[in-house]
């Protein structure tokens, strides 16, 4: 199976960031931190393993790294710009 | 505390299965009965969590196919090396417990109040949340103009099949692998030249729904846009290469 086979999309990060922010962020707006691209969370570019990488579904830098486990959540936001929730 | 208030909100609920459907050889719909669910949005999908005996837990996500005025119904394609789909498609029984968290999402949503024509474009199990949206117009009594494109891979595996002729929209059938005799259908996967065929025209600005795996996706929202539609009309969701 090919690695572009496997990218899902923001929608799939629904559940796990509406526990974190405590509302739906796949209709957030969000902004790359490398090319300014704009677009809602849905659109991201989503890869599952051990964790979670989001990737910019415009010039596919890191945007979001989400690693859960032992009851803890670590969220690495450095790749964003910034988040616009409604 | 007010902190315990929102995690309330927002935390898993029991849920219990009250109906099942079986809709192809390998797709059936669970009925759920979730006390303190909040009610959906068509589009949305919900997370199922499971918990073995020895504690193990699996998630996954699943599409609400259920109108928002129907309940909560989610459907279910068997994946053969699944953690979570076999059981809820072979073994789950009415009164068999799992939890839930939902619903989820709010880009791939159609409500129903906006005027312009919608298409809809689903490979597989992908119908699941369109379907949502065209048994809401249904439900709600709209004249919104709304257009199926579904591709499977025969006519067995079509999901709804029966129910979607009774839902006053136009669909447009591709079966990709065989197709029964006589049929007059399309018989590949979806392209440009297909979407020119069957979508709306760029000019009526349609709202667009596409939903299946991340190659079908791909392929569909590229066409539509060679075809002139603008990319903030297209909203996409994929379940990856092998299922929702």
């Amino acid at each position: 199976m090919e690695i572009a086979e496997l990218k899902l999309d923001g929608n799939s990060l629904g559940g796990v960031m509406l526990e974190l922010f405590g509302s739906d962020m796949t209709a957030a707006g969000s902004v790359c931190g490398n090319c300014g691209a704009h677009g809602e969370m849905a659109r991201l570019d989503v890869y599952r393993g051990a964790g979670i990488v989001v990737r910019c579904c415009n010039c596919e830098a890191v945007m979001i790294r989400i690693v859960q486990g032992r009851g803890r959540t670590w969220l690495d936001l450095s790749g964003v710009a910034t988040l616009e929730l409604s | 505390m007010a902190e315990t208030a929102v995690l309330r909100r927002l935390t898993w609920l029991a849920a219990s299965v009250a109906g099942a459907v079986e809709e192809t050889p390998h797709v059936r719909t669970l009925e759920l009965d979730v006390p303190g669910w909040m009610g959906h949005r068509a589009g949305q999908h919900l997370d199922v969590r499971l918990t073995a005996e020895d504690g193990y837990q699996s998630e996954r996500s699943y599409s609400i196919g259920s109108a928002p005025g129907d309940g909560v119904a989610i459907t279910i394609e068997r994946l053969e090396d699944g953690e979570v789909s076999p059981w809820l498609v072979d073994e789950a029984r009415n009164g068999d417990q799992f939890e839930v968290r939902g619903p989820i999402g709010g880009y791939f949503v159609w409500d129903g109040d906006e005027p312009e024509p919608v298409l809809l474009v689903a490979g597989g199990s992908g119908i699941v949340p369109l379907m949502a949206m065209a048994r809401h117009r249904a439900q709600i009594g709209s004249d919104t103009p709304m257009r199926l494109i579904y591709s499977s891979r025969t006519w067995e595996d079509v999901i709804y099949r029966d129910e979607l002729e009774t839902l006053g929209l136009d669909v447009v059938y591709t079966l990709t692998r065989a197709q029964p005799p006589g049929w007059t259908g399309y018989s590949r996967r979806i392209d440009m030249e297909l979407l020119r065929e069957t979508a709306w025209p760029a000019s009526e600005s349609p709202r667009v729904y596409v939903c299946g795996s991340t190659r079908f996706v791909d392929a569909a929202a590229d066409g539509l846009l060679e075809l002139g539609y603008e990319a903030i009309w297209v909203r996409t969701e994929r379940f990856g290469a092998t299922g929702s």
